[in-house]
């Protein structure tokens, strides 16, 4: 027994390189993604061509510079009140990625205990955590996060509090069901011949089998908090009114449509590629992770 | 057994929407945010605001209010909306047939959509088209319904001015119809014309929320079919010389319908609770927009009501989907 542990807590380069391929394009696409989505947060001052805040009502609603009319200064032209959208568009990345880091992991630090105590300890306790998710699920999730916005306030933590509060039943759904497949597999009644208590056995045999699964959910997760991010400040109940983000931006847009479709589109395309981004890196991660999922 | 089942889902429903309604309501009246504060006139005496605030009955005690609304509620009276200053219930029943229209309409065109998808990616299966399908559907979910607002608002509303992008139908059209469902009566009573102008402004918001659901379907339904026809029954029947799609149509088709419809028809709860961005983006008189509005201005009545309201479609959408699978699937049925 506790040879196979060490070997398999030492893994041979070659299986990480194995890992490394199984994940495939996907992984590759997803890493590179998301790596330009992290970078664009982190380095704002410095690739930023403007301050994202300075107005210039002389140059507004100017087009992309390759367009008739653009100018070279402003890459991706002007917003209505003549700030830089290149700029904006990258210092609304911070936005993303403060959210979609401590949102996705406070709902997964909730869901994953909760659905760990459901699914191993069963009876009442699975009872009461099952009921308390089936009333959850009876609320429609974006009404729910708009609700909760408005009534904690603007700002980035009631953005945060408001997916943490919605979505930690994502995880523990999934969670708690697997624990329960986990517990009957051979292994971990082995482990309670060998007397771990329960707490021994799920953070020790039950927590990292579930790792795979819980990659992929979080990466899915983060997708999803920069979604309602974008939709809450596009209902105009995000963070506070003068911080650049996607979701403002296409609600600016939207007023100027007809004028101005650049104003709404580039946000767009930044959101999708952020989300396919971290949903092919959370695909491509599973897959690099779990040896049975091969096929 | 599986009766059974269903009967304990509907025991269970009336201690849900109670769960609903708690939390809703301690929500909303714990966390500050003062309703009263933004309907009073700038200038307004205390005796005012004190007056307006036992009008609406927030000068009670927590619990007092809860239960003083439990029991209208119960009658059938969701109380007075604070920002429209209207019956909640009138509201709702004005609102609410906009939304179902536009989710029928959705739901039938992504059911139409994924079918087709799933029989071509089936076609397709082995070969090297097969990715294509695949990967189509792959793009489809990954984006989700308000983004799809959004693309298609800015393609075929302003890039290509096909469609109207606000409302639900333009205002010079004299509808002049009995009840709110204006699509189906109008369909029903043939008038084609108010059918067609209504179609016009519905497709858009419509395409968006069908579109993520249409590659679920596509999805499940390819994967059940590919299941299905590895199954001996499918293979005997190839070897009796039945032609391939006359086998996936007649004999494939109908067993892989069964997980299809058990799996994706949880998610048009989704396709549901989409609406109320597809709503707003569209500018479309539904209860979502009204949803947004209503929490914009703090009216407690009218986001308890819509929220309630929100929970039983919800609940009677899993119960049918639930229903449906019970009698297509000949198992479950004498089980």
């Amino acid at each position: 027994m506790a040879d196979i542990a060490v070997t398999s807590i030492a893994a041979p380069p070659s299986r990480l390189l194995a890992g490394l391929k199984r994940g495939g394009p996907r992984l590759w696409l997803g890493a590179a993604l998301v790596a330009l989505l992290v970078l664009a947060a982190i380095l704002a001052p410095v690739l930023a061509p403007h301050d994202p805040l300075e107005q210039d009502l002389m140059s507004a609603q100017l087009p992309p510079a390759w367009m008739i009319g653009g100018e070279p200064a402003f890459l991706l032209g002007t917003d209505s009140l003549g700030r830089c959208v290149l700029s904006r568009l990258i210092y609304s990345a911070r936005t993303a990625v403060m959210v979609a880091l401590i949102a996705a992991t406070l709902a997964a630090a909730i869901g994953v205990a909760l659905g760990l105590f459901a699914g191993s300890f069963g009876g009442w306790v699975d009872q009461f955590i099952s009921r308390l998710i089936d009333v959850w699920m009876a609320f429609p999730p974006v009404l729910l996060s708009i609700v909760l916005a408005a009534v904690i306030g603007a700002g980035l933590t009631s953005v945060i509090a408001a997916i943490v509060v919605v979505d930690w039943t994502r995880f523990a759904r999934v969670i708690r069901a697997e624990t329960m497949v986990q517990l009957t597999r051979d292994y971990a009644a082995a482990a309670r011949v060998i007397g771990l208590s329960r707490a021994e056995l799920l953070r020790l045999e039950i927590l990292p089998n579930l790792v795979p699964l819980l990659v992929t959910l979080l990466a899915v997760e983060m997708g999803i908090a920069i979604l309602v991010e974008v939709i809450l400040s596009f209902v105009g109940i995000s963070v506070a009114g003068d911080t650049p983000t996607w979701g403002s931006m296409i609600a600016e847009g939207r007023q100027i449509v007809y004028q101005a479709p650049w104003i709404m589109a580039l946000p767009i395309v930044c959101i999708i590629t952020s989300v396919i981004g971290l949903n092919l890196f959370g695909d491509g991660l599973r897959l690099a992770l779990d040896p049975v999922q091969r096929s | 057994m599986r009766w059974g089942e269903l009967i304990r889902r509907f025991v269970l429903i009336p201690p849900t929407l109670f769960g609903v309604a708690v939390i809703v309501f301690v929500l909303l009246r714990v966390v500050p945010g003062d309703p009263i504060a933004m309907m009073i006139p700038p200038g307004a005496s205390e005796a005012d605001i004190g007056r307006l605030r036992a009008l609406y009955g927030l000068d009670q005690p927590i619990l007092q209010q809860f239960a003083t609304w439990l029991g209208q509620v119960a009658s059938g009276d969701f109380g007075r909306s604070i920002s429209v200053r209207q019956n909640v219930l009138e509201l709702l029943l004005a609102r609410l047939p906009a939304t179902i229209e536009l989710a029928l309409l959705a739901t039938m065109i992504a059911v139409l959509f994924g079918v087709f998808a799933a029989l071509i990616g089936i076609l397709l299966r082995g070969r090297r088209a097969e990715w294509i399908v695949d990967g189509g559907i792959g793009m489809l979910l990954a984006i989700p319904d308000f983004l799809w607002a959004l693309i298609l608002l800015l393609l075929f509303g302003v890039l290509i001015p096909l469609l109207p992008i606000s409302g639900r139908i333009d205002p010079e059209i004299d509808l002049s119809l009995r009840s709110n469902f204006y699509l189906i009566e109008s369909v029903l009573t043939g008038r084609f014309d108010i059918a067609f102008a209504l179609l016009h402004h519905m497709i858009l918001p419509a395409l968006a929320l069908a579109l993520p659901f249409a590659a679920l379907v596509a999805r499940l339904l390819k994967a059940s079919l590919a299941e299905a026809e590895d199954q001996d029954y499918a293979q005997i029947a190839r070897a009796r010389g039945y032609s391939r799609p006359d086998i996936l149509l007649h004999e494939v088709f109908p067993n892989a319908l069964i997980p299809t419809v058990a799996l994706g028809g949880v998610q048009v709860t989704l396709l549901l609770g989409g609406t109320v961005l597809v709503e707003r983006i569209f500018s479309y008189e539904g209860i979502g927009n009204m949803a947004i509005d209503a929490v914009i201005n703090r009216d407690f009545p009218l986001i308890q009501g819509l929220v309630l309201t929100f929970a039983v479609l919800f609940i009677a959408l899993n119960l049918v989907v639930d229903l449906v699978v019970t009698m297509l699937d000949p198992r479950l049925r004498h089980g």
